[in-house]
This record gives C-alpha cells, structure tokens and sequence, in this order.
C-alpha cells in the first residue's frame, strides 16, 4: 500500500468533493419501487440497453419472491415501498469542524487511534483538497495502469469497459439468486469493478479505501472482479470506523470471477452501525457474496463483522474447475442486541477441490450469532476434501451460540470433516490474567483476539492490527 | 511483610480456612504442607484474590488491606501466585501475554513501559535460569505445554515479574528429577532478602534443594504445627498422622479422611 492513512483520508476527501458524483442531479426520486424508477435509476446512470433489461427481469423476478424467513434471525417488517432507491449521492452537509461531531463517534474515532485528518473525513467535515494527496492519487493509478489493471467504480466500468461487465454481470450471482440478490440486481447503484489481466499480480491490494464515494455507494451496492488466468490480487472492502448511515437496510452483492490459476483474496472488515443498547437503528446488512474458480484457482474470503443490528451472509466459492481451491475466515462479534447470521457455502463441483472453513463467532450481551454453512459435494467432485471448524465463545450469560452445519455428500471418495466447540470464557482465564496485573477488560480482549487469531493471520498486516482494536473496542463494557 | 489474623474462606456452606493465623517475613523462604483437602490451595487462591470464596478475617500486606484489593491490585503491588494448575490462553503468545503483564504492573507503579526488544532480553536472561528453550516464547500461553514445562513457564514469569510475595502451589508436584531441580534453582535464584516466598508442597523431595526458614503443617483450614526443616522431615517419616503434637481434632479428621 502507498501513502499513510492521513495521505488517504486527504484524497478520498478530496475525490469525494470533485469525484463524478458532481454531476449528477441531486434529488432524490420519491419512495417506492416501480419499473418507471429503474428506468429513471437507468437512464441518469446513462447505462446501455441491456442492462436496464437485466434490471427488469431481475424486478419482475423480485416481484414473485416472498422474503425469506428461514434465517435465525428477528426484525420488524421491511417496507420496500418505503425506500427511495435513488438518492444522487449529493456532498453531505459539511460540519464547520470536528467539535461539531457527535462526541460518541469521536470516542469511538479515538480509541481506534484513527488520524484526526481522516476523523474529519469520516465525521463528515469539509475538507480542503491538499496538493500533495493528487500525487498520490496518481501514483496509485499510474501503477495500476501499467500492469493493466482495472479499478473503478462500477458506474464507471459499465461506461468504460461494458463488454467485460455484460460478460461477468450476474454469472456467479444470478438475478434469480435469492431475493434480497434479485432486489440488488433490480436496483444497485453503484459499486465497485476491478479486472486483473491474465498473469498479473496486482502490484497492491486493492482497498475501497482508494475508491471514490466507497463510503457513499449506498444500500444496494454491487461489487465484481474478475481474475483472468493466473492472476491474482487481494482486495480489502470496509473500514475499521464506524460507518452511520441513514440506510436501514443494506442489500449488497459481491461477485467474483477466478479463472484458471488465479487467486483472488477478498477480505472485509465490517462496522456499521449496530444500533444503540436496546438495538434501534442499526443496519441490516444484507449480502450475498459468491466467488466461482476455474481450475486450480483459489478463492479466499477473509472477514471480521463487528456492525450491524442484523448480519445475514454467506461469501461462498463454488469450485468448479479441478484442484481449485475455497477458504473461508471469519470472526463475527456480536454484542447488546446484535444478530448475525453468517457463515459459507461451499459447492465442490471439480476433481480434488478442497475447501478450509474457520469460524469463530463471539457473543456478548444479548448478542446472538449463528453459524450457517453448507458444504455440498456434488457427484463429479471425485477427490473433494473439507475441513470446517466452527467455535463459539460467549461472554456472559444471556447471549446465544447457534451452528448448522449443512453438509450434503454425493460422491463416496469426498472427505468432510466438521469440528464444533462452544466455550464460555473461562474465569480460569480472567483469573490467572489478573493475577498477573493484567485488568479484566485488558484480559477479555486478549483472550479473545486469541480466539481469533487463526482469522487475523489471514488478513493483511494492517487490517489485522486495526481488526484486532476494533474488536477490543467493540467488547468494552462487555464484561463484569 | 505479610500477616494473616484469623481467615475464614467458605465455598457456600463449605467453610474450608477456619480461622488461620501465619505470618511471613521479608527474605524467608516457608513452606507450607498439610493432607489434601486441608485448605492450602484455598489459602493460596484467597491470598491472590480469587471471588469464588467468601472470605473474613484479615490480611495485612506491608500494613495494607489485602482483602480489599482486587487481583490486579494485588498483583501490584507484588502477590504472585504461581499456580497449581497454569491455565492454557489459545492464540495468546507466551512472550506477549508476559509483556503485557509486566507492563501492567510497570504502569500501575507508575513506570515506563518496556518495550518488545528491550523486553526480549529481559526474558532470554530469565529464560536461561529455568532452561527454557526460546520456542516456548512464541507458543500460546501453556498450550500443548507438558506438565513440567507448563510449571517452569510458572517460575519463568515470577522471575521476570519479580514479586515480593511468590506463593508457590504445588509447583513440583508432577515433575521429573530434572524438571524439580531446575524449578528449585530457579527459585533459590530469586531468594532475596525484600522477597517473601510461601511454597506449598506434598513432598520432602523439593525441601533437598530449597532449604526453607520455616515449616507449616496445616489440617482442617488451620495452621497445626510449624517448625524449622527437621519437621518436614518428620512428616515423611510418620505421615501427618503421627504428628503427635497435632491437634486431637486434626488427627481424628485426617485419619477418617478416605
């Protein structure tokens, strides 16, 4: 990575005050969803013909769908009339200073040691552009360039490159897929886009970071990239801050595209906003993530989820080409009244495929955390390998632990191994920590980035150690 | 440095200390025995400030209420407790987890942090008085340690957290010869004239290579008799049963113990 993250926060302050969102209008289209506001979702978008179709098949789909139920999960009713699924994303109202931020974010700001520069990002201060960060923005793109790699948002890439899109858009995620997907597909705005030619190593991870508007693509956004053979890259999404937004309910879709030999490493850190104490107001973040490999390509999703009221995803790999490979890390933290219902799925298609699952979910408070995971090998997948393991730590008594594993096996040479543990964090533990000089709360979040150290190794050095204070500082108060 | 004036600890309406009175100096190296279930571990746990007991009587640490502290607070101010059974903290580095401790007691004494160069030599000194291998250092704290390392691990953290009280429990049960000598000389090393040791064991074995200031005998949550070495010696001849100047009430419970 280039550039510190004052260097960053400069320039996405910047893109953001002269990024392409200026020149769109800036009114926003009335509640409700009709085939006249795709249209007009379409047409400001200037997007070709055949993608304001797709959207419309996938509305005319959505429209048959019933909101699924099955999930462990709990929330009131959505109202789909009652969004607006079109908002320009017009600059916010800029605060004069940090003083003006709300005082409990800046807390927050400060005990994830975030640079005052990007506080003022984040909080939503108007900043002056400063030279220095154009060269830095040049040099990031400049690399890029030369290896020829594509990073854009999405809006851009269907202007830019709309035969690559056309061929990728929905082939691992079809309209069809399930119906918050479909919504999506209906409806996104914008997103991300990212193409690695064949045999490039992306000279850097790919960070949202770098992207314009990352922060403000909205509720229904739509991420895809795609590896050509051989290739590789290692893309980071989200943000260790807390991220407010007046969006209740997040329906993203993430696709990935690794073809033979390429390696794509996707790793997230989620923090939005997960409601206050008794869980009013928090986003429902709503995702479907899918990668598909062609042979002997490798897929990795690496995430940490600490937001939300209501987490509900399953990043899955679906290994289609022989000896390709799917990994899936995850810690998922819930706290006061969040619930997450997460995990993978896992769909061995190949010869020799082999698939890792580590989950590592904690609950404190009323937090309630659900691991869903399904590992399917179909008849083809002579050879097929799976090891999953699944561990549960709670803190404190009112909190749930919930695994279903779904495992369907249609070939007799597959080998599936399941492992599950639920721990209560041992007063043994706490004890012999304190007894050392060590606080309570110190103990707890050792502990538990203990737990979740096999997750964190697989991240990025830096997202490691802010994921790492990110989940002390989601556990205060926690304890005791 | 420490005087302890009639504990009681009970476990709901199990009273185990049943009025215990011991008293240790500054530079003395006391060793405590007694049968199972006389309550030793209970004192050592109570003495460190573990909640599951309640607890009355009074302990006075250089003047100061021990039993008002919290763990963390009486591990500042210089109680080290090396434990019977050393817990397994997964994913939590043995190096980091030693750090972290040493610098919280550094910080609650208001000193200067170490930092993780300066620490590392700090531990590789240390690290040669108990024969420890620098691998155990990136291992998680005690996991997958045997019994005797997971014990030496114990000695190593007293010798970089320099106590000024070290209770030791049952730190040589379970240990090979080597193992033993290695856990005695790291504890002979640490003898100093500010620094109080209370070592609880089951075996005379250990009493070959620390010669203690003092022995206690305890039975039914009391302290019964004390004396120099010779009375350790005397108990593994005899057995606690054959103390004939135990109390009455002592004798008769430990011989109807099963």
């Amino acid at each position: 990575m280039t550039g510190s993250s004052s260097d960053v926060a400069e320039l996405a302050s910047r893109e953001y005050q002269y990024g392409f969102v200026t020149d769109l209008d800036t009114d926003v289209v009335p509640p409700g969803l009709s085939e006249d506001v795709i249209t007009l979702i379409s047409t400001k978008k200037n997007e070709p013909e055949w993608l304001l179709e797709w959207r419309l098949r996938s509305y005319r789909y959505w429209l048959t769908l019933t909101e699924p139920t099955w999930q462990n999960v709990r929330y009131g009713p959505i109202d789909y009339q009652d969004i607006s699924y079109y908002a320009a994303p017009k600059p916010k109202a800029a605060l004069a200073s940090l003083d003006e931020v709300d005082p409990e974010l800046r807390a927050m700001f400060d005990k994830l040691g975030i640079s005052l520069a990007e506080q003022e990002r984040l909080g939503g201060v108007a900043v002056d552009a400063i030279v220095d960060s154009v060269s830095v923005a040049t040099t990031f793109k400049e690399k890029l360039a030369e290896a020829g790699v594509i990073f854009c948002s999405f809006s851009e890439a269907v202007q830019n490159h709309p035969d690559l899109v056309r061929k990728h858009l929905g082939s691992v995620v079809p309209y069809r897929d399930n119906f918050f997907a479909t919504l999506n597909s209906a409806v996104f705005t914008d997103g991300s886009f990212c193409y690695i030619p064949k045999g490039v190593r992306c000279p850097m991870e790919l960070s949202t970071y770098f992207r314009i508007n990352a922060a403000d693509t909205g509720q229904f956004e739509r991420t895809l990239i795609v590896a050509e053979e051989g290739s590789y890259v290692s893309y980071l999404e989200g943000c260790t801050a807390p991220m407010r937004d007046k969006n209740q309910l997040h329906a993203a879709v993430v696709e990935l595209v690794a073809l033979e030999g390429a390696q794509i490493k996707y790793s997230t850190v989620q923090n939005w906003y997960p409601g206050d104490k008794d869980g009013l107001g928090g986003v429902y973040n709503f995702v479907t993530k899918r990668g598909r490999c062609a042979a002997d390509a490798k897929i990795s999703w690496t995430q940490v989820e600490t937001g939300s009221a209501i987490t509900w995803k399953y990043p899955g790999v679906i290994l289609q080409g022989d000896n390709s490979i799917g990994e899936f890390y995850s810690v998922a933290l819930t706290a006061n009244r969040q619930q997450a219902d997460t995990g993978t799925k896992m769909i061995h298609i190949g010869k020799n495929t082999h698939s890792t699952i580590v989950s590592k979910a904690i609950s404190a408070g009323h937090g309630q955390n659900t691991y869903r995971g399904l590992v399917k090998v179909l008849r083809s997948a002579e050879g097929a390998r799976n090891h999953t393991q699944c561990d549960s730590l709670l803190l404190g008594s009112d909190t749930g632990a919930h695994t279903f594993p779904y495992i369907e096996v249609k070939n007799s040479t597959g080998e599936v191994e399941h492992e599950a543990s639920t721990s209560k964090i041992g007063e043994d533990q706490l004890f012999y920590c304190r007894q050392r000089g060590i606080s309570e709360e110190d103990a707890v979040s050792m502990i538990v980035n203990g737990f979740c150290r096999e997750v964190f190794k697989e991240l990025p050095m830096e997202f490691a150690v802010e994921a790492q204070k990110l989940l002390s500082v989601s556990l205060e108060g926690s304890v005791g | 440095m420490l005087e302890i004036k009639n504990l009681h600890a009970k476990i709901g309406d199990n009273e185990i200390l049943r009025g215990l009175n011991l008293e240790l100096k500054a530079g003395e190296v006391e060793v405590l025995m007694g049968p199972n279930g006389s309550g030793k571990s209970t004192l050592a746990n109570v003495l460190a400030g573990h909640e599951a007991y309640d607890v009355t009587g009074q302990v006075l640490f250089e003047g100061e209420d021990l039993l008002a502290m919290s763990p963390e607070d009486r591990a500042a101010v210089g109680v080290f407790l090396a434990f019977q059974h050393p817990v397994e903290i997964p994913g939590v580095g043995n190096l980091y987890f030693m750090r972290t401790a040493l610098n919280s007691l550094r910080r609650q004494r208001g000193l200067d942090e170490i930092d993780a160069m300066d620490f590392l030599e700090i531990a590789k000194e240390k690290m040669a008085l108990v024969e420890m291998d620098q691998s155990f250092m990136s291992r998680s704290v005690n996991e997958g340690f045997s019994g005797g390392e997971k014990k030496r691990n114990e000695i190593l953290q007293m010798a970089i957290l320099e106590p000024r009280l070290a209770i030791l429990d049952e730190t040589d049960s379970g240990l090979d010869i080597d193992a033993l000598r290695i856990v005695a000389s790291g504890v002979n090393a640490l003898r100093s004239p500010d620094r109080a040791m209370l070592i609880i064991t089951h075996h005379q074995r250990l009493l070959d290579y620390v010669v203690p200031d003092r022995v206690h005998v305890m039975a039914e949550g009391r302290i019964v008799r004390s004396g120099d070495k010779e009375l350790a010696r005397a108990l593994e001849e005899h057995g606690y049963v054959g103390l004939d100047e135990a109390s009455p009430e002592a004798q008769v419970a430990t011989a109807a113990r099963p």
